[in-house]
């Protein structure tokens, strides 16, 4: 009997260790994060380069398409940039979102580095930064056909991240659509 | 070159560790001591890689090598020098090697200090040491490693240091707290050793004390700098939030606590040996539970670390590892460490219990409250959290009960005391704590609050008990004072002990008088709270050297005098775009003045949060205390030079004329 009660401590450990094991299994941050799958939020903004130009969700145009969180006072976006700029070359189309900058600083940031962008939101407060749960720049969401985001990506594109991270994904999106064709077709 | 050499560094280091667990057990148990002789330089060794590699790292940061990952995720080419040394272990890896370093160094420190001790003895506790420190750099290389290059494709500029991080209570923050964590392995493997030999002395418990209590000290002030670091820069006004990061800081120092009682106990009467080991091994355990907590993201905190599941199930294997072997060892070998003097009811022995028991008990329930939220959901019963008026509802009351035992317990003898001795030496004191307790919030508050009462009655009682028995304990037998009567560790006893005194004071003050608003303020509008008038002159702009911000004009006016400026700001970090507030702070004894800046608003208005907290600087000074009263104690004589004991000079010798 007294042997046993020194092996209690042993067993109430074990008891917990099965709890803490099972535990690394489970998300406590499940709830929030969860932007991937969900469709791109509604949003109102004027746009960098056009004053007086008011864009929506419904100008966000392409089969699939990047949508870039980017801002003059981010040292890694510049990093970025020309990386972006092959990426509007190779023909997928890219919608920025100029996240709490300033009209003139960046306006001259596109004609500097020339522009990637089909029209940068000008997103002063932050407003669609936070319904996207954006933490910084740069961050870039790939969105598909349905306007589901696929992707979101926080940190700088670049050869590598485009091709493990976003190549699959725009290929899945590219088979999804000719199946959709298909199905229409038959 | 530089990142590579201090990757290659570590694995020395690492392979130095390897020897150090094995080497000298095979020595000690084959009676070898020219093998038993290798556990210290073997030490030095690891300690003298870890250095390095830890120096490379450093280096790394300082010239701004953006090729390494974990400079490039933690620092900035703008970020002031000072943050990037403390950037080192501002992530994940760079804390795990500073761990790493510490438990090392408390190794070294073991190895020099301990020529005197009997040295078979000694190059076991080094050989459990070694096996924590493999466990620790196998984590760090494997799932961890700060050396690991992002090439060829490297960024031109790092992301920078969490700006919550870019302030100096950060910098002396995580070293302390891993020092009094890593200290805890020193009694761990002080713990096993006896396990392993059957020999837990008196001399055991007087050479593992003073390690203990290091550890504990600097436990104490690592808790104390995160509380005050939490208080003035998260902004929020707390200074304790029982967050789980928090408690897994707490949960080792409760454990502590009673550990330094316990070892005390063992070394003056030979009793509660089994007890004493075993929380050895808890303490130690609840700093590598801690550790996993935090890394593995299994807890929802507001600390935000990195998890990564690898990470998380690497130090639940060096977790179970440790525990389960030392519970295993414990289960077989702990009846031999016989326990040989009685004590009665009236006793220091049955307080130092009554008080062990209490610190157990309230480890227990932080421990249930902290994992509550992951049984709960790994048992599939939804997801929840556990706050503040569960810990407060079960843990005052412990504490209430332990303050009335710290009153106690150094006045009352060992093994026996006569039952009406103590109630005539401590019923005047018992009664006027009373009659302090309940008259206090009617003089101060003008309304009878009952844990004020008892907070206070009880800060009371334990402040004039301990001061009693100081003058007694210090008047000789002709009725003089003389100070040198008491040992060094009865002082030190005595400060730790006010120090609980005067913390029990400083919550009890700011959690029922503290006065806050939550308000919005136009230029050149007032408000008045609890006397002091706070008036809103606009906001500046200010730029510091990685931030912007806009700070906040505010004159604070006592019976219309100016008394100061605050000057709260927030922060725009620019490179991780991260908003940060920075408290405008006016301190003194009596009460701080605290202004954090929230919103703003339209017309150049404002959200603001005003406080006065009365006596929270009470809290600071208290933490202070209590550590510097561990310091003293440390340094009592009879855990200093000590002569090795006659036995043990002979089994060194035997075991020296068979080499």
């Amino acid at each position: 009997m007294k042997r046993f009660i020194l092996f209690l401590p042993l067993i109430l450990f074990l008891v917990l260790g099965a709890f803490l094991y099972k535990g690394l299994f489970l998300n406590p941050k499940a709830m929030p994060s969860a932007l991937e799958g969900k469709p791109v939020p509604e949003f109102k903004l004027l746009t960098v380069t056009k004053g007086d130009r008011i864009v929506t969700k419904a100008d966000l145009l392409g089969d699939y398409y990047l949508m870039n969180v980017w801002a003059t006072w981010c040292p890694s976006c510049k990093a970025e940039h020309p990386y972006l700029l092959d990426i509007a070359r190779s023909g997928v189309p890219i919608y920025g979102i100029n996240y709490k900058d300033e009209r003139a600083e960046a306006t001259k940031w596109l004609t500097t580095y020339q522009d990637p962008y089909k029209f940068s939101a000008f997103d002063v407060n932050g407003e669609l930064g936070l319904n996207l749960g954006v933490y910084g720049a740069p961050e870039t969401f790939l969105v598909d056909h349905k306007g589901i985001i696929r992707l979101r990506y926080a940190g700088v594109i670049n050869a590598n991240s485009w091709g493990s991270k976003f190549v699959p994904l725009i290929n899945d999106i590219k088979s999804e659509i000719a199946e959709l064709a298909g199905d229409s077709e038959s | 070159m530089i990142p590579e050499l201090g990757n290659f560094s570590l694995i020395v280091g690492l392979a130095f560790a390897i020897c150090l667990s094995v080497i000298p057990l095979v020595g000690a148990s084959s009676n070898n001591l020219t093998l038993v002789r290798y556990a210290r330089p073997l030490t030095f060794g690891v300690f003298l890689f870890t250095l390095i590699s830890y120096l490379l790292l450093t280096s790394s940061f300082v010239s701004d090598d953006f090729s390494v990952l974990y400079v490039a995720q933690n620092s900035n080419s703008h970020l002031p020098i000072q943050y990037k040394f403390a950037a080192v272990f501002g992530g994940h890896e760079g804390s795990l090697l500073l761990w790493v370093l510490m438990l090392t160094t408390w190794a070294s420190a073991l190895a020099v200090s301990s020529l005197k001790l009997d040295e078979a003895f000694v190059a076991r506790v080094l050989a459990v040491l070694g096996m924590i420190i493999v466990g620790f750099m196998l984590f760090t290389l494997l799932t961890s490693n700060p050396f690991e290059r992002l090439l060829p494709n490297f960024p031109a500029e790092g992301r920078d240091l969490n700006p919550l991080l870019q302030d100096i209570g950060l910098i002396v923050h995580p070293p302390m707290l891993y020092l009094g964590w890593s200290g805890f392995s020193v009694a761990f493997a002080f713990a096993i050793a006896a396990l392993m030999t059957g020999r837990m002395d008196a001399a055991w418990a007087r050479w593992t004390r003073p390690w203990t209590l290091a550890a504990w000290s600097f436990l104490s002030i690592g808790i104390t700098l995160g509380s005050w670091w939490a208080y003035y820069e998260l902004g929020w006004g707390g200074w304790w939030f029982w967050d789980p990061v928090e408690n897994a800081s707490f949960m080792p120092w409760i454990v502590g606590t009673a550990l330094i009682h316990a070892l005390s106990v063992t070394e003056q009467r030979g009793a509660f040996r089994n007890w004493t080991i075993l929380l050895a091994i808890s303490a130690f355990s609840l700093s590598l539970l801690g550790t996993f907590l935090v890394r593995s993201g299994v807890i929802n905190s507001v600390h935000s670390f990195a998890s990564d599941p690898g990470r998380g199930m690497f130090i639940l294997m060096l977790l179970g590892t440790a525990v389960i072997g030392s519970l295993t060892l414990f289960a077989f070998k702990a009846s031999q460490l016989k326990s040989t003097s009685k004590f009665e009811l009236y006793s220091k022995e049955t307080f130092i219990l009554a008080g062990n028991i209490a610190l157990v008990v309230a480890t227990a329930t932080v421990l249930l409250g902290t994992l509550y939220p992951l049984l709960v959901d790994a048992l599939n019963m939804g997801k929840i959290s556990v706050g503040p008026p569960y810990y407060n509802a079960v843990f005052n009351p412990i504490v209430a009960v332990m303050a009335v035992m710290m009153g106690v317990a150094p006045i009352i003898r060992w093994k026996k005391n006569k039952a009406g001795t103590f109630r005539k030496e401590l019923g005047l004191v018992a009664l006027a704590s009373i009659v302090f307790g309940i008259a206090f919030p009617f003089v101060y508050g003008g309304e009878f609050i009952t844990w004020v009462a008892v907070g206070m009655g009880l800060a009371f009682w334990l402040i004039t008990a301990t001061l009693k028995n100081a003058k007694t304990t210090v008047t000789n037998a002709q009725g003089k004072i003389d100070l040198s009567r008491p040992n060094q560790s009865y002082w030190g006893m005595v400060v730790s002990h006010l120090g609980i005194a005067t913390a029990i004071i400083g919550a009890t003050m700011v959690s029922f008088y503290e006065t806050q608003l939550d308000i919005r303020m136009d230029v050149g509008s007032k408000v008045t709270l609890s006397g002091y008038e706070f008036a809103f002159d606009g906001m500046k702009d200010v730029e510091g050297p990685n931030y912007t911000a806009k700070q906040g004009q505010f004159r604070v006016f006592q019976d219309g005098q100016q008394i100061t400026l605050l000057q709260p700001e927030r922060r725009i970090y620019r490179v991780q775009t991260m908003g940060m507030t920075e408290a405008g702070i006016d301190s003194t004894l009596t009460r701080d003045l605290f202004v954090a800046l929230g919103d703003p608003l339209d017309n150049e208005a404002w959200a603001v949060r005003v406080y006065v907290k009365p006596f929270i600087n009470l809290l600071w000074i208290a933490g202070a205390l209590v550590a510097f009263g561990g310091f003293i104690c440390m340094g009592d004589r009879r855990y200093r030079a000590k002569k090795v004991a006659e036995t043990e000079q002979q089994t060194i010798e035997t075991v020296a004329a068979r080499v």
